[in-house]
């Protein structure tokens, strides 16, 4: 079966139009001044994976359009028990669920859920694979501090490798012309990335990632997802870590984004996470009003 | 096949035999009686009558199908197959023989499963010849009793889909196989490399965020095996489900080497690579993994020039409540039994033009070869009555519904194929016919 209408799984295979049709509604949507757009619809958020920002956000989002909001989390639920994803799918239709966004450990988990529950599904993350909604609320923020997309020249630096937020974000930059650079290890950046979208460049030298830099984004060493990799955190933090004089390279009005959770001290110093080229809160300010746009079309009221 | 009441004769007639092994590729009738071959000849020079006759113009007759590799999930696993559904979907593939993998629930390892595998209460359709495990409960520490296994009727030591890692122990297992004429079988895979992988390390597990297993993980165990092989006198060593590159040089290599190294290579080898796994789907998902082009090109190559020794199915079911999850949990594996001929003539034949005798070559007399199934893969007279009719023009589309086995794990359901199995004779007795 097709996935359901208003579905979002991924930004891979979404259209230029559709993503900019979604950025246009995010910028009409304000969580201060609630819109009753999807009143007495229930979202069901089924999260196999631990989340703050994530699941914060698209539950005061879900709120701020009038939608109930139902939170399954593996611990507690019947998922322990041994209940498949299916099942588990299953059963929150049965109860009623409208949309179903969902967080998962392995990639695809959103797939196999859609191809099989004849509601829209969300997904908030799956495995190494994609995060299409913070790719959104990543490319909103841009946009507020900078014109356009094209020509844009992004770096993007770190674990590459396990990371559904550098995934999604390549795919959704190079649809609109901008210039990527990915630059890490080669553990953690192998070769293949280059191949994932058209217009990325790797490199082993932050000094050649950074020059002329327009945005920098910052990700985690995901150690919980090394799975035996070994990273020397000491030479990873002495050759990738941002800081005050590496940020110097960059344009001078370059800005510093960060899916978080940031680790101080590591990926970055505190300075340059707390500096005035920093959009790390903004991104999480700016992940409500997107995902109300994403919770919006999902049940075809982006109108 | 005890217990059944005695064939009489049959006389396959109008046919166009091919017989690599007898280097036969011309029309002519055969004659079965008592379960063996009693005479091969031009059309209408056999005199006489027979109780039956299998009109077989327009069809290739072939030595009976012969697939080195699959899973009939007994004992243990009933609800993905069975001794008697496995045996029935390789009677309507073409197989008539079938050697099926000890990685089962408890393992084969002992004397006693061997011969519990070929009691007429399994219901087998076709001959089944039992691989036993390499080592104890296939942990791959301790060697299972070779001698007494070979004797109760196991054709070969694997223990499939656990490699043997360790040097000692492989070295152990290819001496003493040596020494009895006893084929140890390998499915080459390092699994210290491979550990939460779910498909072939490239662009494609990168773009969907699976880790991906390394053409490396296989290749360096194959090249291992063979110079392990090449070093020990008598040790014959085949290579299981072959699916890389550098694989196949390991095995050039060994067999200019004049040591006794053979190869099986899947259908699904031959036809997919990891680019057309689409949206998650759990049935491209096996071990070894839908591999690159080069890879593919590679096997092509491979299956043309001689290099691979069979075609082997690997049929590997699953039931769907193992297969429908997520990519990275399902179970590895897919059915294969009643693809493989069709996908060979469809693939092998019509797009890589090899010619039907090589493929008759690659199901018949090279898997007999493989594991010296004497009497079989060949039709000269004497020889047992498995005889394989096959239609090599007739299109038709693949509907798992139809199939016999238990399972419909298969990425080819609904796919065009071109080449059918007409009839199936196990010692002279038709066990299908379409």
């Amino acid at each position: 079966m097709n996935p359901a209408r208003g579905s979002l799984l991924g930004i891979e295979h979404l259209e230029a139009a559709e993503i900019l049709k979604l950025l246009q509604f995010a910028r009409r949507m304000n969580p201060d001044k609630p819109r009753p757009l999807l009143k007495g619809k229930r979202v069901l958020l089924l999260f196999y994976e631990a989340s703050t920002r994530t699941r914060s956000s698209f539950e005061i989002a879900a709120k701020s359009l009038g939608a109930h909001t139902i939170l399954i989390q593996s611990v507690g639920s019947s998922i322990e028990k041994g209940e498949s994803l299916l099942d588990t799918g299953y059963t929150v239709r049965a109860v009623g669920a409208d949309v179903i966004v969902i967080r998962h450990p392995n990639a695809g988990a959103p797939h196999v859920m859609a191809q099989h529950i004849d509601v829209p599904v969300i997904n908030a993350g799956d495995g190494l694979h994609e995060h299409p909604s913070q790719a959104l609320l990543d490319a909103y923020t841009i946009l507020r501090n900078l014109k356009s997309l094209k020509g844009l020249q992004v770096t993007i630096v770190g674990d590459i490798f396990h990371s559904r937020v550098a995934r999604s974000a390549c795919h959704l930059l190079s649809k609109f012309g901008a210039k990527i650079t990915l630059c890490g290890p080669p553990e953690l950046v192998p070769d293949i990335a280059i191949t994932l979208a058209p217009g990325i460049r790797g490199t082993r030298h932050m000094e050649d990632a950074l020059r002329g830099a327009d945005v920098i984004m910052l990700l985690r060493v995901q150690k919980e997802r090394l799975a035996g990799l070994r990273i020397d955190l000491p030479e990873y933090i002495a050759r990738y870590q941002m800081n005050s004089a590496r940020l110097k390279l960059a344009k001078k009005d370059a800005i510093v984004m960060h899916p978080g959770p940031i680790i101080r001290g590591l990926e970055l110093t505190s300075e340059v996470a707390d500096g005035p080229q920093a959009r790390i809160l903004e991104e999480v300010h700016n992940g409500v009003p997107t995902r109300m746009a994403v919770l919006a079309r999902a049940l075809g009221k982006m109108r | 096949m005890t217990g059944q009441k005695a064939p009489g004769s049959l006389l396959i007639k109008g046919g166009h035999l091919i017989d690599p092994a007898a280097r036969i590729d011309a029309p002519m009738d055969v004659l079965l009686k008592d379960g063996r071959v009693a005479e091969i000849a031009l059309p209408n020079k056999i005199k006489g009558s027979a109780d039956e006759k299998f009109d077989a113009r327009g069809l290739i007759v072939a030595p009976g199908f012969i697939d080195l590799h699959v899973h009939l999930r007994e004992p243990g696993q009933m609800h993905k197959e069975t001794i008697a559904t496995g045996t029935a979907a390789a009677a309507a593939g073409g197989f008539t023989s079938v050697c099926t993998m000890p990685n089962t629930i408890p393992v084969v390892d002992s004397v006693e499963w061997i011969e519990w595998l070929r009691q007429p209460e399994r219901g087998a359709v076709v001959n089944v010849f039992g691989i036993a495990a390499a080592t104890r409960a296939s942990k791959g520490a301790e060697l299972t009793d070779f001698r007494a296994l070979q004797a109760a009727g196991a054709i070969a030591v694997t223990d499939d889909g656990k490699p043997i890692l360790d040097d000692a122990v492989m070295r152990e297992a290819l001496v003493l196989g040596g020494q009895l004429n006893f084929p140890v079988v390998q499915h080459a895979e390092d699994t210290r490399m491979t550990q939460n992988c779910s498909m072939h390390a490239g662009a494609r597990s990168f773009r969907l965020g699976l880790r991906g297993m390394s053409a490396a993980a296989e290749s360096s165990i194959v090249e291992r095996d063979v110079q392990l092989a090449m070093q020990i006198p008598d040790a014959r060593l085949h290579v299981a489900h072959l699916s890389v590159a550098d694989s196949l040089r390991s095995v050039r290599r060994g067999k200019r080497a004049k040591a006794r190294v053979t190869c099986e290579v899947t259908p699904h080898h031959f036809v997919l690579t990891d680019e057309d796994m689409l949206d998650y789907d759990s049935n491209y998902k096996m071990n070894p993994p839908l591999r690159s082009t080069a890879d593919l090109e590679a096997i092509l190559a491979a299956l043309a020039d001689g290099t691979v020794d069979a075609i082997a199915t690997d049929h590997a079911p699953h039931a769907a409540h193992e297969k429908q999850m997520e990519f990275e949990r399902a179970a590895f594996g897919i059915t294969g039994l009643e693809t493989a001929l069709a996908l060979a003539v469809t693939k092998l034949h019509r797009v890589q033009h090899i010619s039907l005798a090589r493929i008759v070559e690659l199901f018949t007399a090279g898997p007999a070869r493989v594991f010296d199934l004497r009497g079989r893969g060949s039709l000269g007279r004497g020889s047992i009555a498995d005889v394989t009719i096959f239609d090599p023009k007739k299109k038709w589309t693949f509907d798992v519904t139809e199939s016999r086995s238990k399972s419909k794990n298969t990425p080819f359901d609904g796919q065009q194929l071109t080449g059918k199995v007409v009839a199936t004779i196990v010692s002279g007795r038709v066990v299908y016919s379409a």
